[in-house]
Order: structure tokens, then C-alpha cells, then sequence
């Protein structure tokens, strides 16, 4: 089986893997279980796990603010928005749900801006004064598309606005959003485990907490930390960090040979502006659910894994002004660090091959 | 030589159990997103509702289980989305739940730790854990619900330091932790009767809680829940010569006399402050604490000695234990604390 699904979710790094171990032990060894919030001997070994992978999240993010961890980047972006108290948010029509969802349910106004049809935030969308928090990821996750975040983050900040990025799919491949607030991240969408997430708070920048209790990250957060998720965590994000050069041309020459292979299949959103390990395409009159039964060595995605078996056409290939029937005719293609240009090739002449006795 | 560590500090996390080791090794394997329609995708979702079922027949919970990252998001869920406003909630609670609890009403305990008879006859959400976390101190849970449910209220039970332990109460929701009895950091469960007590959010969970699930986390939890409870018959003899001990030697039991979970006591040591005691202990390798470990450190008096009643709760220290406690372990600790009050 070939695994084109890298928006869903990555491989565990076998570093990231190697670091969680020493933090997984049974009786023989407290210092590999403790809790890091207790002051004894073993619990102090295992908060300075957590302040070193905390450095290592750090290391992707601008300088100038601090990292708290969470249960995932959905509850980072859930405190970043309800913790902001912003009654007014004006958010891009192609956020994930979490971000969507959340600034609809919690916010008095929840501002819709406009995405064009290459899949990118006008720059100068217009949002309204009272605007307290804007929200644009940094690369969607349907479609790959980078955004012009630093200009909307300059924008909401003369405005007097918060800027949230979330930059789950972005974070440990490209520079981190310059300008934002708020800055949502995950670690299995880097190579990391899945169970934690974290949101980076510019300094300065005050929230409510949404869970509490043992006030841990100094009272933002609420809950033990788990050392070994934490060090896998920083492990992924120190690998990441380390390999982005070599990691991104990879993941490029990937999306050379895959284009090559499916050359007349339209590209959904810009060819420029956009992180090459998605590749999200159409073909008119394909059957995607036919295709995918049919080609069941290939792992890919019609959409979010979030949202998939909903049958609702997607809301970001509407936001960039496909009709319904294109937006069922488009497959998403997400590949990275542990794809192999054979496998993605093999992979892309499947499902080419498989298109075309579909007639289309 | 330095003496080899000896872990008495149960109640703030355990080692993880061979079996949720294994467990979680496993689960990393799995490493597809559940709510992928492909494959692996699948995969990872049959082991994740595997999981969950394990969790539920292990506990004899009849009702629904949103996985979560553990206790205090379990408890916001409960408290945040119920559909009953929370009304009241014991004075010993935990943090996670008095820091929710805003203006509801705090229920007094007794000098034995206990919440009052007929207290808890309110309409709305009332909150009373299951073992107090300090004192080791078990509410009367059924009576409690009887009349919780009585007035047409709904009981959020707050199990981290039960569960696993303890039998599941006949509450409508209930908050638990893995790390408490064996299973990793990172993972917890609410417990709800009904859908319908709880309002959805959207996302994983039927929509009770979003982002992407933590398999070897929820594989883990299954395997520590499944272990075998014999060790908490020893560990309750372990308990009582702990107490007889210390009481022999000048200290004092915290609610000794009252019904406690087998695995948390609690000991004033007259003339010396906690923190000494926990200075002394930590440099001879005992890992003990002062409170929970979230607010060991912050020097605030115990609310929950204070709601006791008990004097001198600043020279009280908890005492925890677990699965590997052995009577030389034990008997190690007797001589420290000797040692430390200098009898």
C-alpha cells in the first residue's frame, strides 16, 4: 500500500518514537514515569523533558512568545479564539472546521473573508473595524495553498485586531507566520505523536483558559503534561527543523514526477503559492468513490479526514468557486518525508490508468 | 551511595503497566488518522472503538465514553456543556472542578471528610468526587446520587482517583485519567449515561470533542483497566501498618477512621512544615508530596484540610501507593519518617 494521506495525519518519526521510550516506564524507574508537575527528584527530570521539548517546538516559531502545550491543535485553536473573548472575528472561508466551527459558535460575529479561485486570502480583504481577532492558516489543508498571512497579520494589527495562524500544516516545513499572535500547530501532522498540540502566545498577549484546574502552563492549561508526549514532540520538531531544506526539495521533485504522471488533470488552487506535498486535482466526470474502491493499494483522500464520509461537497474547493460536481470529481494527493518517488509514481499511474477506464 | 528511589507519590501518576507498554508500542504502529475513510484509516478506527469498548466493559459502564487528554478536560466538558447548570460542588473537589464551579454553591464536609446528608438534594449539575486526592477520603456516591437524582439533578463524578480502583458510581458523568491507575499521560475518558445530558460541539467524538484521536493512548488505557485488582488488598494492609507506625511514632493520620480508596493517606507530623519534610524525604530519595502535585509548590494551605477542619495542614504531607509497593518499601519510609521528626 502507498500512504498518500500526509494532511490526515504523518508516520511517527522513529526518532520521535526513540524519545517517547525513555518516558514510558513502568516501576524500576520514576524518573521515566513522574509526574513533571511534582517537585520531588523524578518529577523535576521529567519538567526539564518538558522545558527541552518546549525549546524544541519554540525553535519553529518566532521568537518573542511562548509555547503551551495542549491535547491537539483543535484545542489550541479553541482556546486561541474563545480564550481571546473577541465578541467580533472575521476568519477565511477556507479555515479548518476547528477554526470555522468555533468562531461561528463563539463569536457574536464571525466574519467571512473571501478566498479567490487560486486558493488564496485577498491580502487586502476588507474586515470590518470592530474586528477583534482574524483568522487565516497558513497552508490549507485540502488544497496546499500558502496564504499571504504576513500581510494579513499587519493588517489586523493596525486594526487592533489579534492575528491567529493556524499552521498545523505548515509548521516544521516553512518559515513560521511573522506578525502573528497566535499560532496553532500539531504535533502528528510533523512526524509527531498524535494526543498533542500546542499554541504559541506572542508575549503580551493575554487569554482565558478553557480548561482548568491544576493551573499548569502557568495557569492556561490545565492538566498533566505527559513528558513523553511532550519529547516526541520536540524530537519531531528538532528533526523537522534540521531537515526543512532537504525535506521540502524532496517533497518538490515528489510533486514534479507526480505532475508529470498526471499532466492533464486540473490542479486545484495555485501552482506557486502552495506547500508541493499536497496535490489536490480533478477530472470532470470522475467518480472519486469508484476510484477509490478500485484503487485500494492508494491511500489518498477526497477531502479532510475530519469531514470525510459526510458527503458534503467540500467547503474549501466551493470557497474557490467549484461548482458541486467538480468538487466530487477531486482527489487529494499528500505526500512528505517518507514517500518514495517510485511509490508516488507507481501510485499516480494507478490511479491514472484507473481514470481512464472510468471513460473520463 | 545514594539509596535507590522509593515512589510514594501513587496519587500524582503511576508507571505505566507492562501491558499498557506494550499497548502503546502497538498503537504507534497504527499510526493512520481514525477519521480516514482508507484502509489504515479504518484500521485505526476499528482499534480505537476496540479500545473503547474495553474501556466500557472494564469499568461496567452502560453508557457513552468520549475519549480525552485526561481528567481536567473530561471535567471542562462535563461542566461546560451540560445541560444543566452546575449548582454546586464539594469543597474538597479537586481543582479542576472548583475552578469551574464560579458562583455555584460549596458543600460543606465534616471533620471525617465527608459531604453532609441531604446536601446534595439540588436540581441542576452537582459535582462530588469519588476519592478525595489528599486524604484518600471516599464520598458516599450512591446516596449522594439517590439524592442528586431525587431533586432532578445530574451527578458529575470525579473519578481519577478511583478509577481502576474502585467500582464505577451510579453517576450521570463521570471524569477519569489513565495516568492514575497505570495507563500514560495524555489520556482520559468522560463518562456520560445519556447523549442527551451533553451539549455537542462538533468534530471526533460524535461531536463532543474535537481533534484527532490518540490511539496508543486509548489502546493503553484498555490494557491498565483491564489489570488485575489484587494488589489493592495489599495495598490496604501496606495503609494500615503506615498508619499504625506513624501514629506510634507521634504523627497523626488524616481521617484515619473515615472510609478511604486503599491507595492515598495522608500525615501531619507535628513541629514540622511540609515542605522540610518533603526537603528531608526528597534528599534520602522518597518521593512523597505535600497536596496534589499541581499545587504542591504554591505553599497555600490545603483546601481540603482546611474544609476538614484539621490543624496544623501545613505539616502534612500524602503518602501514595501502588501496585509495586512492597512492605520493605514501606517499612524504608517508616524509618525515614522517624528519622525526619527525630524520634
Amino acid at each position: 500500500m502507498i500512504y498518500l494521506d500526509y494532511q490526515a495525519t504523518t508516520p511517527l518519526a522513529p526518532q520521535a518514537r526513540e524519545a517517547m521510550l525513555p518516558w514510558l516506564a513502568g516501576p524500576e524507574n520514576p524518573a521515566g514515569f513522574a509526574n513533571p508537575h511534582s517537585p520531588h527528584r523524578a518529577g523535576r527530570g521529567a519538567a526539564a523533558a518538558v522545558e527541552l521539548a518546549r525549546e524544541q517546538v519554540a525553535a519553529l516559531l518566532p521568537p518573542g512568545g511562548r509555547v503551551v502545550f495542549t491535547g491537539s491543535a483543535t484545542e489550541a485553536l479553541n482556546l486561541a479564539i474563545i480564550g481571546s473573548g473577541a465578541r467580533v472575528a472575521a476568519v477565511s472561508a477556507i479555515e479548518h472546521a476547528a477554526v470555522l466551527d468555533t468562531a461561528q459558535a463563539r463569536c457574536d460575529v464571525a466574519e467571512v473573508l473571501p478566498v479567490r479561485s487560486d486558493g488564496t486570502v485577498d491580502p487586502d480583504a476588507i474586515f470590518a473595524e470592530d474586528t477583534r481577532l482574524v483568522a487565516v492558516m497558513q497552508v490549507n489543508n485540502e488544497i496546499g495553498t500558502v496564504q499571504p498571512v504576513e500581510r494579513l497579520a499587519e493588517r489586523a494589527r493596525a486594526a487592533g485586531a489579534l492575528f491567529l495562524c493556524d499552521a498545523v500544516q505548515g509548521a516544521g516545513k516553512l518559515a513560521p507566520p511573522h506578525g502573528a499572535d497566535l499560532i496553532a500547530l500539531s504535533a502528528h501532522k510533523l512526524y509527531g505523536p498524535k494526543g498533542i498540540g500546542a499554541l504559541w502566545v506572542r508575549d503580551g498577549v493575554s487569554l482565558d483558559p478553557l480548561i482548568h484546574g491544576g493551573g499548569q502552563e502557568a495557569g492556561l492549561r490545565s492538566g498533566t503534561l505527559s513528558p513523553a508526549l511532550c519529547a516526541g514532540f520536540g524530537a519531531a520538531a528538532k528533526l523537522a527543523a534540521a531537515r526543512a531544506e532537504e525535506d521540502g526539495a524532496h517533497v518538490a521533485a515528489l510533486w514534479d514526477a507526480a505532475r508529470d504522471v498526471l499532466a492533464r488533470w486540473t490542479l486545484n488552487g495555485s501552482a506557486e503559492a502552495r506547500w508541493k506535498g499536497n496535490l489536490n486535482l480533478r477530472l470532470d466526470g470522475l467518480d472519486v468513490a469508484r476510484l477509490m474502491s478500485e484503487c485500494r493499494n492508494v491511500l489518498f483522500s477526497a477531502g479532510s479526514a475530519c469531514a470525510s464520509g459526510s458527503g458534503r461537497p467540500s467547503h474549501v474547493l466551493r470557497a474557490i468557486g467549484l461548482l458541486d460536481a467538480q468538487a466530487k470529481n477531486s482527489i487529494r494527493l499528500g505526500f512528505g518525508r517518507y514517500t518514495t518517488r517510485e511509490d508516488l509514481v507507481e501510485a499516480c499511474r494507478v490511479l491514472e490508468a484507473a481514470a481512464k477506464a472510468q471513460g473520463v | 551511595m545514594t539509596a535507590p528511589p522509593l515512589y510514594l507519590d501513587y496519587a500524582a501518576t503511576t508507571p505505566l503497566l507492562p501491558a499498557a507498554q506494550v499497548a502503546m508500542l502497538e498503537g504507534f504502529a497504527i499510526w493512520a488518522n481514525p477519521s480516514s475513510p482508507h484502509a489504515p484509516g479504518r484500521r485505526a478506527r476499528a482499534a480505537l472503538e476496540d479500545a473503547r469498548g474495553r474501556i466500557r466493559a472494564a469499568l461496567g459502564w452502560e453508557g457513552e465514553v468520549i475519549l480525552t487528554s485526561g481528567a481536567s478536560e473530561a471535567i471542562a466538558i462535563a461542566i461546560q456543556r451540560c445541560v444543566q447548570p452546575l449548582v454546586a460542588v464539594s469543597a474538597v473537589e479537586h481543582e479542576a472542578v472548583l475552578r469551574h464551579a464560579g458562583e455555584a454553591r460549596r458543600l460543606p464536609v465534616d471533620a471525617c471528610g465527608l459531604v453532609l446528608r441531604g446536601d446534595c438534594a439540588l436540581p441542576g449539575l452537582v459535582a462530588v468526587q469519588q476519592a478525595n486526592s489528599e486524604t484518600g477520603v471516599m464520598q458516599p456516591l450512591e446516596r449522594v446520587a439517590d439524592e442528586v437524582h431525587q431533586a432532578g439533578g445530574l451527578l458529575l463524578a470525579d473519578c481519577a482517583q478511583g478509577a481502576g480502583k474502585l467500582y464505577t458510581p451510579g453517576a450521570d458523568l463521570i471524569a477519569l485519567s489513565a495516568h492514575k491507575f497505570g495507563g500514560p499521560i495524555g489520556i482520559g475518558a468522560l463518562l456520560v449515561r445519556d447523549w442527551a445530558l451533553l451539549r455537542p460541539t462538533g468534530g471526533q467524538e460524535r461531536g463532543y470533542r474535537g481533534g484527532t484521536e490518540n490511539l496508543p493512548g486509548a489502546m493503553a488505557m484498555a490494557a491498565a483497566l483491564e489489570a488485575e485488582r489484587g494488589w489493592l488488598e495489599m495495598a490496604l494492609a501496606l495503609r494500615d501498618r503506615l498508619d499504625t507506625a506513624i501514629t506510634a511514632a507521634g504523627g497523626l493520620s488524616i481521617a484515619e477512621e473515615t472510609a478511604r480508596v486503599p491507595s492515598i493517606a495522608a500525615y501531619r507530623m507535628p513541629g514540622k512544615s511540609a515542605n522540610a519534610q518533603l526537603i528531608r524525604f526528597d534528599a534520602m530519595g522518597i518521593a512523597v508530596s505535600a497536596g496534589s502535585a499541581c499545587s504542591s509548590g504554591s505553599l497555600r494551605t490545603s483546601h481540603v484540610l482546611s474544609a476538614m477542619g484539621v490543624e496544623g495542614a501545613n505539616e502534612v504531607i500524602r503518602v501514595s501507593i501502588g501496585r509495586e509497593t512492597t512492605a520493605e518499601g514501606i517499612d524504608r519510609f517508616i524509618a525515614a519518617w522517624r528519622e525526619v521528626a527525630g524520634r
